[in-house]
């Protein structure tokens, strides 16, 4: 009986930990929820109904909210000899995550609703209900580390296998709720397939249903279709950096920055060069197009800082990842009153508003914060 | 461990037990002619010949099926068939909203498959319907009416429905009532000559009978449209070779369940009184469903609502106290949405969202409610803290 680096602290009273265990009906969560009963925990099942209208069959690898997903969930739970119940979050995740999806489109920002269910709904929602039930912590099948330090404080790193990382979605987590979560798959360097075999010695059937990726509320995946459901059609112009009209559009809420395919413009650029999206906006929906090297971005600022930990004062040096599965960059960084103002040491592309920038001060989450407004080297395409 | 959810399924009785047991390793199709299907038919005719005398119809009426799913289905959208085919004008449904789901969803399926006009019967505040709001949907046009589905007595909040003046009122126009009597069986008088009921869903597992094993009382003047074909079993109405050690079994619950059920009543209304008593001491503000007068409600049953609390919270406190009862019926599992049941009776939504179902059995013990009675303030106190999410 081994426990995970970092788990919650052993209660005084000298019972075992009570740890709710997020099921989502894939392998990952499964199988934490097993490690988790293995490291002598008493463990609890959970699945979160997160869809109003929750479809009966997954169709392909998309989504986790169906009824299937449920009672994947549950079969394992029996499998795994713990209880299980599936709890109706939908209304909070509706307006928590759905909604907040739609108006940062909306408005022109490129969400990430993955970062906003853990910071809203599972290590929010889901946690305080947990606690008010009795619970010690919620535990889940993220692939990152906490480590607590010697004065108690606890730290989120990143996972041991940098490939499997998703400390990133949990950038928003702040020290209480790291207090009270769990991840029992952190620390192990292993692919996917190790996982599976895993699943598989333990009898848990979900060993060989296929990963989900797509963001969960979307089933077919077609972000595009939700969104013109959701916000109809506005048809608008798309223009270079020089103002000259392009083309039109459907809706600018369709684009995101640095995006080059679906611009649907007649005639190629003056110089034959690919063009992307550099800039939308939603008060003219206008969407303005231009060459690569104007999307190269020299800084940034970014609101709602979220620390893991004290917030860092002063400047600093960090490196900061832009997005779920992007790479490392290094910045330098610093909290101006309630705004956090980043400047890279090498341009970056692709940095959209709405986008969380997470901070690393080596393997350690320092914080995150959502992305407001970007500097480019070009100053045609004009920040927003 | 207490186990207080009886109505969802009851442990089979040991003369249950035995009966099955005995007989399982017997082979015989009771439609085959040869001695070892002589067997079978036999053992299965004297299980129909008991269970008629247990419900007070003839072994003629007894349709066995695989369950009361099956049987309130068989009623529902049979009936519906067979009264339409011989008056295309009769479409109309009359059924209460506080149905199990599977006369609700049969009839919701008629609705949107089969041209069906359903109508709800109103309910009080028990969520009880009444023979003269019966009276004025018929009223409205005798003619159009298929048939009327009414349940006997209630699966979660343990209201009884009086059945007698229902069908009364409805023979004054020639149209069939079915009710689903799955709850009602070993704990009220259940007289299907007296109910005057076409049709009457009865459940093996309810009454400490085996699972997957029930039967449509059926009237001898009634042929519904089949929803299974084959064979031609059980008057033509349910093809498919009969399970002859569920039926022995069951008949034998059924025999049990009504020689035992003035006592059973007597006794288990004593223990769930006590156990009521006992929540409303420790809760005082928890409200409780369905009819207070235990002359309208099943003995054995016992619903609250507690005001604050998230239902799916306090099955959860509970089960981990070894308290197994639930939030209303079982079949809503999945997603929890607040109960038809409760809502129909008129109760704000947030406080239906607080539900809980206790259902005593056969093997209730007073340790049981000790159980309960210990467990129920602290488990509410801490749901209340967790509040409705």
């Amino acid at each position: 009986m081994s426990d995970f680096p970092g788990a919650p602290s052993a209660p005084r009273d000298g019972r075992r930990l009570r740890v709710l265990a997020a099921m989502s009906g894939g392998v990952d969560s499964a199988v934490a929820a097993a490690r988790a009963v293995e490291a002598g925990h008493d463990v609890t099942g959970v699945h979160l109904a997160l869809s109003a209208n929750p479809q009966s069959f997954r169709t392909g690898a998309r989504g986790c909210c169906t009824i299937e997903d449920s009672r994947d969930a549950r079969r394992a739970a029996d499998v795994i000899g713990i209880p299980f119940y599936c709890w109706d979050l939908a209304e909070r995740f509706r307006e928590d995550v759905v909604e907040d999806f739609v108006a940062e489109y909306e408005a022109g920002r490129t969400p990430n609703p993955c970062l906003r269910c853990n910071e809203k709904i599972k290590f929010a929602a889901l946690l305080d209900k947990a606690l008010a039930l009795g619970f010690d912590a919620v535990c889940t099948g993220h692939y990152a580390t906490v480590v607590v330090n010697e004065d108690g404080t606890r730290e989120l790193h990143r996972a041991s296998d940098m490939a499997k990382d998703q400390s990133y979605v949990l950038g928003v987590l702040d020290e209480r709720q790291l207090a009270h979560a769990m991840f029992p798959l952190g620390d192990t360097v292993t692919t996917k397939d190790e996982i599976r075999a895993e699943a598989e010695r333990r009898g848990l059937a979900v060993a060989k249903k296929p990963d989900s990726h797509d963001i969960c509320f979307i089933a077919d995946g077609d972000t595009q279709g939700f969104l013109a459901k959701r916000l109809g059609k506005a048809e608008g112009d798309i223009v270079d950096e020089a103002g000259n009209r392009l083309g039109t559009h459907e809706g600018a809420y369709g684009f995101t920055i640095g995006q080059r395919k679906g611009l649907r413009i007649g005639h190629p650029a003056p110089d034959g060069k690919p063009r992307y999206v550099l800039d939308i906006s939603p008060v003219t929906n206008t969407v303005t197009v231009g060459p690569a090297e104007a999307l190269d971005v020299t800084a940034l600022t970014a609101i709602k800082p979220r620390w893991c930990g004290v917030a860092p004062e002063g400047p600093g040096t960090y490196t900061a990842q832009l997005r779920a599965h992007g790479g490392e960059t290094e910045v330098t960084a610093e909290l101006v009153g309630e705004e956090l103002r980043v400047r890279f040491t090498e341009p970056v592309r692709g940095v959209a508003p709405g986008q969380a920038i997470v901070l690393y001060d080596g393997t350690r989450v320092v914080g995150s914060a959502t992305i407001a407004a970007t500097e480019r080297v070009r100053t045609g395409a004009a920040a927003q | 461990m207490a186990y207080l959810d009886h109505a969802a399924t009851t442990p089979m009785l040991p003369e249950a037990v035995q009966a099955m047991t005995a007989l399982l390793p017997l082979a015989g199709n009771a439609s085959s002619l040869h001695a070892a299907g002589r067997r079978a038919r036999r053992t299965v005719e004297e299980g129909r010949e008991s269970l008629a005398a247990a419900l007070g119809a003839r072994p003629s009426e007894v349709v066995f099926t695989a369950g009361g799913t099956e049987a309130d289905n068989l009623a529902v959208k049979g009936l519906y068939w067979a009264r339409r085919a011989a008056d295309p004008a009769r479409t109309r449904v009359l059924t209460s909203p506080v149905e199990h789901h599977a006369v609700l969803d049969a009839v919701h399926w008629l609705a949107d498959h089969e041209g069906a006009a359903v109508e709800y019967l109103p309910v009080d505040a028990l969520g009880r319907v009444h023979a003269d709001a019966l009276r004025e949907a018929i009223a409205r046009n005798p003619a159009d009416v298929a048939l009327v589905t009414v349940m006997w007595a209630n699966n979660e909040i343990g209201t009884v429905m009086p059945v007698r003046e229902l069908t009364a009122v409805a023979a004054e126009y020639g149209i069939p009532v079915h009710a689903d009597a799955v709850q009602a069986v070993g704990q009220l008088d259940v007289d299907f000559a007296a109910s005057g009921l076409a049709a009457m869903t009865v459940s093996g597992h309810k009454i400490g009978g085996p699972y997957g094993v029930g039967a449509l009382l059926l009237g001898r003047q009634y042929a519904p449209v089949p929803l299974l074909h084959g064979g031609g079993q059980e008057r033509q109405v349910r093809s498919g070779t009969l399970d002859v050690p569920a039926v022995a079994a069951f008949a034998v619950a059924g025999t049990l369940a009504a020689e035992r059920r003035a006592e059973f009543a007597r006794e288990i209304g004593a223990l769930r009184d006590e156990l009521i008593a006992a929540v409303r001491a420790a809760v005082p503000d928890a409200v409780l469903g369905g009819d207070p007068d235990p002359a309208g409600r099943l003995p054995a049953n016992a619903h609250f609502s507690f005001p604050g609390c998230e239902g799916d919270s306090l099955l959860l406190l509970l089960d981990a106290q070894g308290i197994e009862c639930s939030t209303g019926s079982a079949c809503t599992a999945g997603v929890a949405q607040p109960s038809h049941v409760v809502l129909a009776t008129g109760t704000d939504p947030d406080l239906a969202r607080g539900t809980l179902r206790f259902s005593l059995g056969h093997t209730s013990t007073k340790e049981d409610v000790a159980a309960v009675a210990a467990a129920i303030g602290p488990v509410v106190e801490r749901a209340r803290t967790a509040g409705l999410s």
